[in-house]
C-alpha cells in the first residue's frame, strides 16, 4: 500500500466519485484495473510453471539409456546467458523509469536493449538445444528429455512473447499509437518481463545448479 | 467508448432514448461494428448483459446435448446385456456427458449469471475488460463446438472426463477423440481464465461508492471465491493438457510407463485442478440460493459474514484435498490420513452454510415460488449428497466404494441436486430481471416436482446398486449377477432409467415454459420488483438499460435495495419494518438524478476473430501444420488489431454522424 501513498493522484481517485468507467481513476481500491489483472495473470502463471517444474523434478533422473543432465550441462555458457537475461531486468527498469518521466526516446532505447538482451538469451537457448540434440538428447529420448525440453521450452516461448511485446511497444510508442496510459503499458510489460526472469532464476537453480 | 449523452442542463426524462456519440482519434482500417440492431449487435457486442444471455443460451443448448447423452447411457443400462450402444460408443458417451455437463454447461452457465448479475449487484456499468469478456464467450463457444465435432470426425474422447494416463494414450484410444478433448478443454480453459481475471478485477475495483467487501451480495462473494479458484487451478490442468497433447502429437514420454513414467503424475495434476473444480461448480449455486432464500423468507440472510467466510474456507481448504480422488492408488497411509482428515474438514464450512440457510427460513414468511422450491431442493438434496460425501472422506469406506455406482450417486446428488438446482433457482428468480417477463409459476411447479422426483429416482437407487458392487463405466450388467430380493440390481437399474426419463421431462417442462413465455408471447410482463427483492440488481428497470443504472447508487447497507424500500418504525408493538417507498419511486428518483456522462465500451471485431484463430490452430495441431500456421497468423493479427484499437470508438464509425449541437461532449 506504500505504493499508493507515493501517488497522491491515486488517493484523490479513491475519494473521488466513481462514474463507473474502467481505468486507474475512480476504482474502488485505487489500483489500476490493468495492473491488478496483470498481477492475477502472473499469479496464475506461477502455478503453470509450478506444474512444469514439478514434472521435471519428478523425471530429472529418469534418462534411461539417453544422456543425463551431468553429461550435457555446459554451466559456464548457461550462466552467461542467465546473467544476460537478469541484466535485461535492469534495462527494463530503466525503460519504465523513463516512461514515467515521459521521455519517449529513452524509453524506446531501453526497451530495445531489453528486447536485444532477451533475444540473446533465446539465441543461447536455441544453441544449447541444438548441441544437446547432437549429443543424442531428442524430445522423445527419455522422460528426462521430454520434461526438460518442455519446461525450458515453455520458458523460452514466454521470453519470445515478451520480446514481441517489447518490439511492438517500441513501434507503438514511435507512432504514438498506444491507447490509454503509455507509462502504465510499459510498466505492465515490465511486470511480465520481470516475472519471466524470476522464473528463470528458479529454473536455472533447480535444473542446472543442483546435481541430479 | 460510446458515450450516452444527456443534456447537462435539463433533467433526464424517464424512458427518453439516449443518443450515442463518441470522441475522436481513429485507429485501424475498419469501422467499428457500432450498430445496435441485428446479428452484428450480438456477435461484436462487449455488453456484459448480452454476453451473459449468450453464455446462458449456448450453455443451455449444451445442457440438452449432455442430457441426451445421459439418457442414452441410462437406456443402455435399462436391461441386462443391452445392446443399444456399443462398448466403444458407450465409453465416448459417458466421457462426453461429463465433459459437456462440467465444461460446457455448469461453468459457462455460471459465467452467464456472473456476467449478467455481478456488475448489476455491485453497481457497475460493465465489467473491467469488456472485450476480454467477449473473447471469453467466443472461446467457450468455439471450444464447445470443436469438442463436439469430434463425434463426426472419427469418434469422441473415450477415456472418462478425468482422461487418466496412460489409459487414454494412443495404444488404448487410437482415435483423435482424446486430442479433440485435450485441445477443446484447453480452449474453454482460456475462456474461464480470462473470465476469472476479468471478474476478480471487476469485483475488487468497480464497486459502487460505499459498497465495501462486507456489503457485497453473497452471490458476488461466491463468484469472487470461484474466480480465485479458477485463476489458481486452471494453469495446472493447462500443464496436464499440454503434456497430454505433446505426448500424443510429438511423442513426449511423460506417460510412457515402459520408459519409467509415473502414472500418478497425471492423476495429481488432474485432481489438483479437478478438486477445486467441484467447488467451482457448486459455490456459485450456493451464492444464488443465498440470494433466493432471504428474499422468499422475507428475512435477511442469517449470518451473512459466516456464509461468505465459509464459502472462502471451502475454496481454500478445497485446494488441499485433491488426493481423496486417489485413495485407491496406493499413496501410502500418511498421505491418505492427511487427505482424509482434510476432506472431512470441508464438511464444517459446508455444514455452516446449510445451517445458515435453514435459520434464514426459520420464522420467516415463506413464499413457495418455483425459485424458492429449487433453493429448498438444493438445501435438501445437497445435504444428502454431502453426507454420502463424508463416507468417501473416510478412506477405508472409500476404498470399498471407489469406481462403483455409489460414487455416481454421490456426485449427482451434489452436482444435479446442488449445482443445477441452484441454477434453476437462478433462472426463475432472475428471469424477470433479464427478460422483463415472468416465467409461468404453475408450469414452474411441474418443472420442479418432475425434476426433484426424477433426480431422486435416478440417483437414489445408485447408492444401493453401488454398494452392491455394480462398477461405474461398465457398458452392461449381466443378468446372472443381478442378485434377488430388495437389492436386485436389475430392478433398481430400471428404476434409475425411468427416473432419468422423468428428469428429462422436467427439463422439457422448463423448455416449454420458456417457449410459452417468449415464442408464444404468453408471458406475463414482470413488475419492476416482482419478488420484493433485496439487492442492487433490482434497483433498475426490467430488463436493465444498456448502461445499467441512470445514476450509480451510493451503498449504505448489505441489502441496499431492501433498506431503501423499508424503514424501521416505532409502533405500540415495538420496532416494525414498514414499506415506505416503492421500487418505482426509487427508480424515478434515480432517473431524476441521472449522470450526465455515461461511458460505455464500444463493440469490437477482434474478440471473435481471435477465438476463431485459436480453434483453427487446434484443428491444425490435429490435422495439418499449414492450418495451424494460418490459425496462428489470424491469432497474431487479431491480437495486434486488438492492442491498437482504442477503447473509444471514432465518431465516423457511427451512423448518422455523431455530435448534436447543444450537447456537451464528454472526453475522458
Amino acid at each position: 500500500m506504500s505504493d499508493i501513498a507515493a501517488h497522491p493522484e491515486v488517493i484523490h481517485a479513491v475519494d473521488g466519485h466513481d462514474d463507473g468507467h474502467a481505468g486507474s481513476h475512480g476504482t474502488s481500491t485505487g489500483l489500476s484495473n490493468n495492473k491488478l489483472a496483470m498481477w492475477l495473470f502472473l499469479g496464475s502463471e506461477c502455478l503453470l510453471f509450478g506444474g512444469l517444474i514439478s514434472t521435471y523434478m519428478l523425471y530429472r533422473g529418469r534418462n534411461g539409456t539417453g544422456p543425463g543432465p551431468d553429461a550435457l550441462w555446459d554451466i559456464p555458457l548457461t550462466s552467461i546467458s542467465s546473467f544476460v537475461l537478469l541484466m535485461s531486468s535492469l534495462t527494463m527498469v530503466l525503460a519504465v523509469s523513463h516512461a514515467h518521466q515521459g521521455n519517449d526516446r529513452k524509453t524506446q532505447i531501453w526497451l530495445s536493449v531489453t528486447a536485444l538482451l532477451g533475444a540473446t538469451f533465446v539465441g543461447a537457448q536455441v544453441y544449447e538445444f541444438t548441441s544437446f540434440y547432437h549429443e543424442g538428447l531428442g524430445y522423445t529420448t527419455s522422460l528426462f528429455s521430454s520434461s526438460f525440453y518442455t519446461l525450458t521450452g515453455f520458458h523460452g516461448v514466454h521470453v519470445s512473447v515478451g520480446i514481441i511485446m517489447l518490439m511492438a511497444l517500441v513501434a507503438m510508442i514511435g507512432k504514438d499509437k498506444i491507447p490509454g496510459n503509455k507509462a502504465e503499458s510499459v510498466e505492465l510489460i515490465g511486470l511480465y518481463w520481470h516475472f519471466v526472469d524470476v522464473v528463470w532464476i528458479v529454473i536455472f537453480t533447480l535444473v542446472y545448479l543442483i546435481p541430479a | 467508448m460510446a458515450i450516452i449523452e444527456r443534456p447537462s442542463t435539463t433533467p433526464a426524462v424517464a424512458g427518453s432514448a439516449p443518443s450515442f456519440v463518441g470522441p475522436a482519434d481513429a485507429y485501424g482500417a475498419f469501422r467499428r461494428p457500432v450498430t445496435s440492431r441485428g446479428w452484428r449487435s450480438w456477435v461484436f457486442t462487449v455488453d456484459h448483459k448480452k454476453l451473459g444471455i449468450m453464455y446462458g443460451v449456448v450453455a443451455f443448448c449444451f445442457f440438452l446435448v449432455g442430457g441426451l447423452e445421459a439418457l442414452l447411457i441410462r437406456t443402455q443400462l435399462a436391461a441386462p446385456d443391452n445392446t443399444v450402444l456399443s462398448a466403444g460408443t458407450y465409453n465416448q458417451m459417458f466421457t462426453m456427458h461429463a465433459t459437456t455437463m462440467i465444461f460446457l454447461f455448469v461453468m459457462p452457465m455460471v459465467s452467464g449469471f456472473a456476467n449478467y448479475m455481478v456488475p448489476l449487484q455491485i453497481g457497475a456499468r460493465d465489467v473491467a475488460f469488456p472485450r476480454l469478456n467477449a473473447f471469453g464467450f467466443w472461446c467457450f463457444l468455439v471450444g464447445g463446438i470443436f469438442l463436439n465435432t469430434s463425434w463426426f470426425l472419427g469418434g469422441a474422447a473415450d477415456g472418462g472426463w478425468f482422461m487418466y494416463q496412460p489409459n487414454a494414450s494412443h495404444l488404448f484410444s487410437p482415435s483423435h477423440g482424446v486430442d479433440y478433448w485435450a485441445l477443446g478443454v484447453q480452449i474453454t480453459g482460456i475462456a474461464s481464465l480470462t473470465g476469472a481475471i476479468n471478474l476478480i478485477v471487476t469485483i475488487i475495483n468497480m464497486r459502487a461508492p460505499g459498497m465495501t467487501m462486507w456489503k457485497m451480495p453473497i452471490f458476488t462473494w461466491m463468484v469472487l471465491v470461484v474466480q480465485f479458484l479458477l485463476v489458481f487451478s486452471l494453469p495446472v490442468i493447462t500443464v496436464a493438457l499440454f503434456l497430454l497433447t505433446f505426448s500424443r502429437v510429438f511423442g513426449g514420454q511423460f506417460f510412457n510407463v515402459q520408459a519409467g513414467a509415473d502414472p500418478l503424475l497425471w492423476q495429481h495434476l488432474f485432481w489438483i485442478f479437478g478438486h477445486p473444480e467441484v467447488y467451482i461448480l457448486i459455490l456459485p449455486s450456493f451464492g444464488i440460493v443465498s440470494e433466493v432464500l432471504p428474499v422468499f423468507s422475507r428475512k435477511p440472510l442469517f449470518g451473512y459474514k459466516f456464509v461468505a467466510f465459509s464459502g472462502a474456507a471451502i475454496g481454500f481448504v478445497g485446494f488441499g484435498v485433491w488426493a481423496h480422488h486417489m485413495f485407491a492408488s496406493g499413496l501410502g497411509p500418511l498421505s491418505v490420513a492427511v487427505f482424509s482428515v482434510g476432506t472431512m474438514m470441508i464438511a464444517i464450512p459446508t455444514g455452516v452454510k446449510i445451517i445458515n440457510w435453514t435459520l434464514t427460513m426459520w420464522g420467516g414468511k415463506l413464499r413457495f415460488t418455483t425459485a424458492m422450491l429449487f433453493a429448498i431442493g438444493l438445501v435438501i438434496e445437497f445435504t444428502i449428497g454431502g453426507l454420502s460425501g463424508v463416507t468417501h472422506a473416510v478412506s477405508p469406506s472409500d476404498t470399498q466404494q471407489t469406481d462403483t455406482y455409489y460414487i455416481v450417486a454421490h456426485f449427482h446428488y451434489v452436482l444435479f441436486g446442488g449445482a443445477i438446482f441452484g441454477l434453476f433457482a437462478g433462472f426463475y428468480y432472475w428471469w424477470p430481471k433479464i427478460f422483463g417477463k415472468l416465467l409461468n409459476e404453475r408450469i414452474g411447479k411441474w418443472n420442479f416436482w418432475l425434476m426433484v422426483i426424477g433426480m431422486n429416482l435416478t440417483f437414489g437407487p445408485m447408492h444401493m446398486i453401488g454398494l452392491q458392487g455394480q462398477p461405474r463405466r461398465m457398458v452392461v450388467w449381466p443378468q446372472n449377477l443381478t442378485g434377488d430380493g430388495l437389492f436386485n440390481l436389475g430392478f433398481w437399474n430400471k428404476v434409475a432409467t425411468v427416473g432419468s426419463y422423468i428428469l428429462g421431462l422436467g427439463v422439457l417442462t422448463f423448455v416449454w415454459n420458456v417457449t410459452r413465455t417468449h415464442l408464444l408471447r404468453k408471458g406475463e410482463v414482470a413488475p419492476l420488483d416482482p419478488w420484493d427483492a433485496r439487492t442492487l440488481e433490482w434497483m433498475t428497470s426490467n430488463p436493465p438499460k444498456e448502461h445499467n443504472f441512470d445514476a450509480i447508487p451510493t451503498v449504505h447497507e448489505v441489502d441496499e435495495f431492501f433498506h431503501r424500500k423499508y424503514e424501521e418504525v416505532e409502533t405500540d408493538h415495538g420496532v416494525r419494518l414498514v414499506k415506505t417507498r416503492s421500487a418505482e419511486e426509487i427508480l424515478a428518483d434515480q432517473e431524476a438524478h441521472a449522470d450526465a456522462h455515461i461511458h460505455m465500451p464500444s463493440p469490437s471485431y477482434w474478440p471473435v476473430v481471435l477465438a476463431v484463430g485459436l480453434v483453427i490452430v487446434a484443428y491444425g495441431v490435429i490435422y495439418s501444420v499449414l492450418l495451424a500456421v494460418v490459425g496462428a497468423l489470424i491469432t497474431l493479427g487479431a491480437s495486434f488489431a486488438w492492442a491498437l484499437e482504442p477503447s473509444t470508438a471514432d465518431p465516423s464509425d457511427f451512423d448518422p454522424p455523431a455530435g448534436t449541437p447543444g450537447k456537451e461532449l464528454a472526453n475522458v
